[in-house]
């Protein structure tokens, strides 16, 4: 039984990866830049909660949703607008836009991060909301952290019909299987790359809005999210939204059972191992198309 | 050249000791992103993972210096790094590009969280390190340990082994195919410049009193050590070398002063490095050291005059131009 609660933790866990992850696989999967300081906007979002609950009117935390998604979708747009296109006109070819690509963002990661430290120290923050118990098939939840999970199923949804059911979705799946081949048909690459690297960031806040209702976060962990989702990403498959879900779901259910079969202590060791595993035996992602 | 390391062997008989701390950190920074560069330089391989074999030289010298003597120790911190990094080695560097960079960069996370779990097993959170080496000592070992890494990094780069690296760099198919044994190569240079790393790491150990696995594994070396090496260049064996200096003065005088705003100015490294400076400072200083021309020089010093016909002339001459216009009215 306890090991029964353990697994659903896990796939509460997983949600939340695979919530974090999915931005991140529009942004490496679509416009094909690997954004380093994607956490920060992560991070970002869960400071704007915060400050939403705990400021002077102490509004709901959702709100919040309104300011940090449309200001994570204008930073990231410019950011591949102004930053991203010179790379990616002066690159030879994609290794060496790529080594371009993780030095200026992780630029970006520090200077992010050192203007958070500045304005906001470095102390771990964190609030409640609605932290109550509910009783689900026998065991015992969090109403925040279903709510989470809950989004991140909601989100992948929508972003899945978006890109089976829209004109603009197939413009994005042809970028992502063919860049070039897309621009010969008529879709105008680097305009729908720059909105899809927009709306990743714009999911990253999302997300971090989500998480923040039962996480602690400062201004310095934006990265170890990154991390998380990067790995995830490269499980599922770049470019694959509904396998980003799949992917954080297993990663979350394994790091869970990990913990409590293993030791707790090995969590970060257990996460490497299975990335590691997926990478040597299928490098392309669980969930492409062989 | 001899005349400046003549200067540098001597340096601690009239420094202080602040300065001889100073150029201690700017040692093992030379020596680290010497290392770095002779094997992510070369291959293009990016590894963030200076900070875990760094530590591990560290916990390397902290276990060993209660049984050995201190010399011995260092040198187990080598072996035990390059034997890290061998293992680490033959499972990730068939990962390619963005695969291998985040690899390493959670390699530290890694085996930082590997060690503490260990630690707390063993019920031992901080480890003491009781020596009696003096600053001057460690001085003399990293000074030691920069130029090695600097003259072999060099003596390397000309044998056929830096000629297979640089050929794994340009295209590691082609390189296969005319015979290199890439995955030997990798991993026997992989292994050689984490040895540095972590001998350095067991170096810089000595001045600690105590550690744990946070301070030994810190992520923030494998940053500064990345850009220490691309500001430099890593295109020559001294280029990484160039770029520590800067990068130890910046450092210290943000530590010193502004403590928060630190990431804010290497973020911004980053970003002048990769969008103004992509091959770093020394193609600068090679271009300005070949267009030198010394009797050129004496002759404008003797006469005040800039030679007719030459670019700065002509520049000169047209600013003067504009000035004139401007004021002559």
């Amino acid at each position: 039984m306890i090991l029964f609660e353990v697994f659903l933790n896990g796939l509460l866990l997983g949600g939340m990866y695979g919530l974090i992850a999915l931005g991140l696989n529009l942004q490496y999967g679509v416009a094909r830049i690997l954004n380093l300081a994607y956490g920060e906007f992560f991070i970002g979002a869960c400071f704007i909660a915060f400050f939403t609950i705990t400021g002077p009117w102490q509004l709901n935390p959702l709100l919040s949703l309104f300011v940090s998604a449309p200001i994570a979708f204008a930073m990231n747009w410019l950011i591949y607008q102004y930053l991203m296109i010179p790379l990616i006109q002066r690159a030879p070819d994609q290794d060496a836009l790529d080594a371009d690509v993780v030095l200026v963002t992780f630029g970006l990661l520090f200077v992010f991060q050192g203007l958070a430290l500045v304005n906001w120290s470095g102390d771990l923050r964190g609030y409640s909301f609605l932290s109550v118990p509910v009783h689900l098939v026998g065991a015992i939840m969090a109403l925040n952290r279903l709510l989470a999970f809950l989004g991140a199923c909601a989100l992948a949804v929508a972003l899945f019909l978006v890109l089976r059911h829209t004109r603009f979705g197939s413009a994005l799946r042809a970028i992502t299987i063919d860049p070039v081949a897309a621009s010969l048909v008529g879709v105008d690459v680097r305009k729908f790359s720059a909105l899809a690297f927009a709306a990743g960031g714009a999911l990253a806040a999302a997300s971090g809005m989500l998480v923040s209702t039962f996480i602690s976060f400062s201004s310095t962990t934006g990265v170890e999210y990154t991390l998380k989702a990067l790995i995830v990403v490269i499980m599922a498959g770049v470019g694959r939204v509904t396998g980003t879900l799949a992917a954080g779901l297993l990663l979350g259910v394994v790091e869970s059972l990990g913990g409590y079969l293993v030791d707790p202590g090995l969590t970060i060791a257990i996460n490497f191992a299975l990335f590691m595993l997926v990478l040597l035996v299928r490098p392309t992602g669980l969930f492409t198309r062989a | 050249m001899a005349l400046g390391t003549i200067v540098l062997v001597l340096l601690p008989l009239f420094a202080s000791n602040y300065v001889l701390s100073l150029f201690i950190l700017l040692y093992a920074y030379v020596a680290l992103a010497t290392a770095w560069a002779f094997f992510s330089g070369a291959t293009r391989y990016i590894s963030l993972a200076t900070a875990a074999f760094f530590g591990v030289g560290i916990y390397a010298l902290a276990i060993a210096h209660v049984y050995l003597s201190i010399p011995l120790s260092l040198l187990a911190a080598a072996v035990v790094g390059f034997l890290v990094a061998a293992v680490v080695g033959l499972s990730t560097l068939r990962l390619r590009g963005v695969y291998f960079v985040v690899f390493t960069f959670g390699l530290t996370e890694l085996v930082h969280q590997v060690i503490n779990w260990a630690e707390i097993k063993n019920r031992t959170v901080t480890r003491y390190i009781f020596t009696d080496v003096s600053n001057v000592s460690i001085y003399q070992t990293l000074l030691a340990a920069a130029l090695l890494s600097i003259v072999g990094s060099w003596y390397v780069s000309r044998t056929r082994l830096g000629f297979a690296l640089r050929a794994i760099g340009e295209d590691e198919t082609v390189a296969r195919h005319t015979g290199v044994n890439t995955t030997m190569v990798k991993i026997l240079c992989f292994a050689a410049s984490a040895s540095v790393m972590a001998f350095v790491g067991a170096v810089l150990a000595l001045r600690y009193s105590y550690i744990d696995a946070s301070i030994a594994f810190n992520n923030t070396w494998s940053f500064q050590v990345l850009i220490a090496a691309l500001l430099g260049g890593a295109g020559r064996a001294w280029g990484p070398a160039v770029g520590a200096i800067p990068l130890v003065l910046l450092s210290e005088y943000f530590s010193g002063t502004f403590p928060r705003h630190f990431p804010i100015a290497l973020g911004l490294c980053f970003v002048v490095i990769v969008y103004f400076l992509p091959g770093g400072i020394t193609p600068l200083i090679l271009r300005a050291y070949h267009s030198f021309d010394a009797s050129r020089m004496l002759r404008v010093l003797r006469t005040g005059r800039l030679p007719e016909g030459s670019e700065l002339a002509g520049r000169f001459r047209a600013g003067v131009a504009r000035l004139n216009g401007r004021w002559k009215i």
